[in-house]
C-alpha cells in the first residue's frame, strides 16, 4: 500500500532524487563510531539540531497556553505548570533542552575548533556556526523573560543594562530592545516574545539550512 | 542601427527595470514594518514630569526623612502607579536635597542610620555600604558612585520632585 501510493508520487515527480540527496550519504569511517568509538566527538552537531528540534516542537506546544501579557504571562506558566497534564514535562523540556542546546553546541565547536575542520575551504561554514550560535544566545536571552518572574524581570533589567553600554548607540539599542526609554513592561514582553518565537527561529533555520548544505556542498573533513 | 547608441540592450534595460520595480515594491512592504519596529527610538524623550509628594517644605528638617509616593506611569496601553521613595531633608544652606535610596552598588534600597553602628550615614544592609549625608559614597566601602538627585521644585509651599538623576563615581 504505501509503496504503491510512493510509486504513484514518485512516477509523477521524480521524487527519489530529492530525499537521497538529502538522506542517502556516504559516512566515512573514521567519523563512524561503529569503527572508531572516539569518533563519538563528531555527533555533537547532530546532536545539536536534535534537540534544536526538541526546542521548536516544546516551544510550539508551549504557545498553545502562553500569553504574552504583563497581567496573565506569569498566570499562564503557572496554570500550563501545575494544571495542564503534562505541561510540567513540555515546559520541562524546553527549560532544560535550552541549556543542553548550549552545552552541544560548545562541544561541537570545540570539537571542530581541536581537529581543525575550520580551515580552508571550511571556514565560511565556521562563520555561520558562529552567527548560529549568536542566534542560540539571543533565544536564550529573549526566552528568559517570558514567565515574567522575578528572577526573569532583573535578569532581563541587567542584560539590558549591558546593552547600553555599548559605545555611541548604547541608549538607543536598550530602547529598541526594551521597547520604552525607561520601564521593562508590557512592550517589553511582547518585544522579546516576537524576537523569541518568531525572528530568531526564522533566522536560525535560514542559517542551519545554510550550515548543513554547506556541510553536504563541502564533506565532512578528513582524518587527523 | 549604430553600434555606439547600443549601450544599453533590450535585455539589460528589461533587468533594471524589473529590478528597481521589485526593490520598490520590498522597500514598500518593509518600511511599514520598519518603522513600527523602531518608533520607541524615535519618541521624543520623556519630560521630567513632577509629582506632589506630599510634603510640605516648611515639614522639612536637616534630619534625612523618608517619602514615599506614587506617579502615574503609562507603559504603552498599561497604565499603573508605582510606588517612588526618596530621602529628604534640608542642607546647611536651607537648601532642599532629595536622595534616591537606590544603592549606586547593586541597587539595594539604602535607608538613613540604617545601621546603629554607622550614625548620620546612609546605610545599604546588603552589602554594608555606606553614604555620608549628603549622598556621597564612603570610600572602602561597596558603591563606587553617589546616590542619585532627585530633581526638585516648590509650588504653593510643597514639595515636587521628577526623575532621580545619577551622579558621576567619586
Amino acid at each position: 500500500m504505501l509503496q504503491k501510493i510512493y510509486d504513484w508520487i514518485d512516477e509523477r515527480i521524480d521524487i527519489t532524487p530529492i530525499w537521497r540527496d538529502i538522506a542517502d550519504h556516504e559516512v566515512p569511517e573514521h567519523v563512524n563510531p561503529a569503527h572508531h568509538f572516539s569518533a563519538f566527538v563528531y555527533c555533537f552537531g547532530g546532536l545539536t539540531f536534535f534537540v534544536v528540534v526538541i526546542q521548536i516542537l516544546s516551544g510550539m506546544f508551549l504557545t498553545m497556553y502562553y500569553v504574552p501579557d504583563i497581567e496573565n504571562a506569569w498566570k499562564s506558566v503557572y496554570y500550563l505548570q501545575t494544571e495542564v497534564a503534562h505541561g510540567q514535562i513540555v515546559r520541562g523540556m524546553h527549560h532544560w533542552g535550552a541549556s543542553v542546546v548550549i552545552v552541544m553546541l560548545l562541544l561541537h565547536t570545540l570539537r571542530v575548533f581541536f581537529q581543525g575542520a575550520y580551515k580552508k575551504p571550511r571556514e565560511l561554514n565556521w562563520m555561520v556556526g558562529v552567527l548560529i550560535f549568536f542566534i542560540m544566545l539571543g533565544l536564550g536571552f529573549t526566552g528568559y523573560l517570558l514567565p515574567w518572574d522575578n528572577k526573569a524581570f532583573f535578569a532581563t533589567q541587567v542584560g539590558l543594562e549591558m546593552a547600553q553600554q555599548v559605545p555611541f548607540i548604547g541608549d538607543e539599542l536598550k530602547t529598541l530592545l526594551a521597547g520604552h526609554e525607561e520601564i521593562v513592561g508590557a512592550q517589553t514582553l511582547t518585544r522579546f516574545f516576537a524576537i523569541h518565537v518568531f525572528f530568531l527561529p526564522a533566522a536560525l533555520f535560514a542559517l542551519m539550512a545554510v550550515h548543513f548544505i554547506l556541510i553536504r556542498r563541502q564533506g565532512i573533513s578528513g582524518p587527523l | 542601427m549604430s553600434e555606439e547608441k547600443q549601450q544599453v540592450s533590450r535585455r539589460q534595460f528589461l533587468n533594471y527595470t524589473l529590478t528597481g520595480v521589485g526593490g520598490f515594491m520590498a522597500a514598500g512592504l518593509l518600511a511599514p514594518m520598519l518603522r513600527m519596529a523602531i518608533d520607541p527610538v524615535l519618541q521624543p524623550p520623556s519630560e521630567g514630569e513632577f509629582a506632589n509628594v506630599g510634603l510640605a517644605v516648611e515639614d522639612i528638617t536637616t534630619t534625612p526623612q523618608r517619602v514615599d509616593w506614587q506617579i502615574d506611569q503609562v507603559d504603552g496601553w498599561y497604565k499603573s502607579k508605582p510606588g517612588k521613595t526618596a530621602w529628604v531633608y534640608k542642607d546647611d544652606n536651607g537648601d532642599i536635597i532629595a536622595l534616591s535610596p537606590v544603592c549606586t552598588h547593586l541597587g539595594c534600597v539604602v535607608s538613613w542610620e540604617g545601621s546603629e553602628s554607622h550614625p548620620n550615614q546612609f546605610f545599604c544592609p546588603c552589602h554594608d555600604g555606606r553614604y555620608t549625608k549628603d549622598g556621597v559614597n564612603v570610600p572602602g566601602t561597596p558603591p563606587l558612585a553617589p546616590l542619585a538627585l532627585f530633581e526638585q521644585k516648590v509650588e504653593n509651599g510643597m514639595l515636587y520632585l521628577g526623575k532621580a538623576i545619577p551622579r558621576e563615581g567619586a
